[in-house]
């Protein structure tokens, strides 16, 4: 499969998670009765995520620059086996900082914490690798052929994501209503722990 | 462990819990005002279908005697279902047993037997103590970040009350939830506004002031809590503290609206110094400030005073003291317990500044000991006093003792203990139902009541 169209499925799929912000956007939206502010809101939440998964695409390109490419793999594999387990067993016991009042700015923040505590940013590592080692000469790591690559990258799952938020979100405020959220949440953290840990292991072996 | 779906009971927004289905079993703390037995968890059948309705049908003793069981709460409940920090793949299952007296926390599993229930792990008062720097527990909510449980001493036994939490998967104690307290000092109640970022508190006393009884002294100088307190609910800071004046004792049970878009509550005042009425306060939002009006004043009755305990005598009047109150899931019903007269009292609160009176009944009481149909001998003590309401809004149960040694001091004969239930019509009115008239066993008080699935003083919703 093309690795863009992996970047947009895991968008989707980080998209699709109400942890990740479609459902604080519509919460908001129902608090201030305005679907304005239902897509105003989706906004900070797309861009707080795509800075958390910045911020990692840009370590592990620079770690990348010093060490091999088989140990930057075993490296980020490690750190995905560990993060899968850490929130297999911590999940959602962090404090809460961000409340219903939140401005935008703080709803950026807030997608930010949730985005680098699940993760996020984590499960892009096995496609960026490849996509940053084709785009230098003779498969070599670069920072000037890295750099143009990942921020395309980045766009690409950031729009998958913000495209499906902004669907789910404006779905559900219209038409759907919150009810279904009664039986319809499923564990998608479960699925995201196998995630991040199959990924890992994709990584290692 | 995490579930696949979120709990049945869960609902996102309070009109949705509006629609849940009836309750079928009540949890009912039950104590030994001796101290000499064991308190209890008493399940109770409020199924109407059922062979056993009215009757107690199980009960979990505590392993020790002396804890005084008083209010107590879920492990998880429907604010789990909040964006902010959601964690919706939990069950309502354990209920947090605090001992008011010992300070020692009990886990309940109301699950494999509903009516059955069995003790999962005990918290001892040292632990609490050591980790939370708190004692005599009181009150707990299932929140945003776990089990908020709320002490009345420090772990000298003395001021400041405050809150601590409780990781909602392990039961660990996590230590002290505020951050900065301010002024306050004195706790009794809290609870919060989900969609207003806003925590509220409210005052009893110090135990040395009420372990032994209230102590008049400390009462007619002013001295028992008189304060609200609001505060940052997610940045645990102390904001803005309300003095209700020298004249009002005893600020106790809050009420904040279900739905989480209102900025108001309501906060019930057990005694006024200057004419022994009872009151009820408004709290809301007025600009960038929390403000307070009092909203419903509830007057005492002239009695003869050789029908009143020695606390009243020279007051020639019962004062209604208003012990708890509740507030429907519909923000539409407020139900105020008068402990002293005996009445439980209906009224309106569409509009929150104007209650209007829907209904009223009478049992027990300090000067009248009404009686109930389903009642074998022809007078009650006691009043009514802890009040749950069903999410629905149909039925409502309560009980009748206030805690271990105040009794004497206002039923000076004792309190023999019972539960009734009312039965609301659909635009206001009370009565009770004949059939459901539970003759607490002897040597126990039943104190609060939870119902299965939830209640009206259980959940909090982020969703309107």
């Amino acid at each position: 499969m093309s690795p863009w169209l992996v970047l947009a499925g895991l968008g989707a799929f980080h998209g699709l998670n109400p942890a990740m912000g479609w459902l604080f956007a519509v919460a908001l939206g129902l608090h201030r009765n305005s679907r304005r502010i239902v897509f105003l809101s989706l906004l900070p939440i797309a861009l707080g995520h795509a800075v958390s998964i910045a911020l990692l695409v840009f370590a592990v390109v620079v770690v990348g620059l010093i060490v091999d490419q088989r140990i930057l793999e075993i490296m980020a594999g490690m750190l995905l086996l560990g993060w899968a387990a850490y929130h297999a067993v911590y999940g959602h016991r962090h404090r809460v900082r961000v409340g219903m009042q939140t401005g935008m700015l703080g709803l950026g923040f807030w997608s930010f914490l949730m985005a680098t505590s699940h993760g996020a940013g984590l499960m892009l590592v096995p496609v960026i690798i490849p996509l940053c080692l084709a785009s230098g000469s003779a498969g070599e790591l670069t920072a000037a052929g890295s750099l143009p690559v990942s921020l395309a990258a980045i766009g690409v799952h950031m729009a998958a994501m913000l495209g499906l938020t902004a669907a789910i979100a404006i779905g559900v405020y219209e038409w759907i209503g919150l009810a279904f959220l009664r039986r319809g949440w499923i564990n998608l953290d479960a699925i995201w722990i196998a995630a991040l840990a199959a990924t890992g292991l994709i990584l290692i072996a | 462990m995490a579930s696949w779906q979120p709990d049945p009971s869960f609902y996102p927004s309070p009109r949705m819990a509006a629609k849940a289905p009836a309750e079928g079993l009540a949890y009912v703390a039950s104590f030994d005002p001796e101290r000499r037995k064991p308190d209890a968890i008493a399940v109770v059948d409020v199924d109407p279908a059922s062979a056993t309705y009215s009757q107690i049908v199980g009960q979990v003793n505590m392993p020790n005697a002396g804890d005084e069981l008083h209010h107590f709460g879920w492990n998880a409940c429907s604010s789990c279902l909040c964006p902010n920090a959601p964690h919706p793949h939990m069950e309502r299952r354990y209920l947090i047993v605090p001992g008011l007296r010992s300070s020692r926390l009990h886990i309940i599993d109301t699950k494999p037997d509903p009516r059955k229930p069995k003790i999962v792990k005990v918290i001892e008062p040292e632990e609490v103590a050591e980790k939370a720097g708190y004692t005599r527990l009181h009150t707990t909510h299932c929140g945003p970040e776990g089990i908020y449980v709320n002490a009345l001493g420090n772990a000298e036994g003395k001021a400041p009350g405050g809150i601590f939490l409780l990781d909602s998967d392990s039961f660990e104690v996590l230590g002290q939830w505020e951050m900065d307290r301010g002024p306050q000092e004195l706790a009794y109640d809290f609870w919060w506004h989900l969609g207003h970022d806003t925590m509220v508190t409210s005052e009893w006393g110090t135990p040395d002031t009420f372990e032994n009884g209230l102590v008049p002294e400390v009462l007619l100088g002013s001295k028992y809590g008189r304060r609200l307190h609001f505060w940052d609910l997610h940045k645990r800071k102390h904001l803005q503290e309300i003095d209700f004046g020298e004249e009002h004792q005893l600020v106790f049970e809050l009420r904040p609206a279900h739905d989480p878009t209102k900025a108001y509550g309501f906060v019930g005042c057990v005694i006024s110094l200057k004419d022994l009425s009872a009151s009820i306060w408004t709290w809301y939002r007025d600009g960038d400030k929390w403000a307070v009006k009092k909203v419903i004043e509830i007057p005492a009755e002239p009695a003869d005073p050789d029908l009143l305990p020695p606390v009243l005598k020279g007051f020639k009047a019962v004062a209604p003291l208003v012990t708890d109150i509740d507030l429907s899931m519909d923000d539409r019903f407020l139900y105020v317990s008068c402990w002293g007269t005996g009445d439980m009292i209906q009224y309106d609160v569409s509009d929150p500044f104007s209650p209007k009176e829907t209904g009223r009944v009478r049992i027990g009481g300090i000067v009248s000991r009404e009686t109930h149909p389903g009642a074998k001998n022809g007078t009650l003590n006691g009043g009514p006093q802890m009040v749950e309401i069903s999410r629905d809004g149909k039925r409502v149960y309560f009980t009748n003792s206030l805690y271990g040694p105040i009794d004497p001091q206002f039923y000076p004969d004792g309190i023999d203990g019972w539960m009734v239930k009312l039965d609301v019509a659909d635009n206001g009115g009370i009565r009770f139902d004949d059939k459901f008239f539970v003759d607490w066993p002897r040597g126990h008080r039943p104190h609060q009541v939870r119902l299965e699935g939830g209640d009206c003083s259980s959940d909090s919703y982020c969703y309107p």
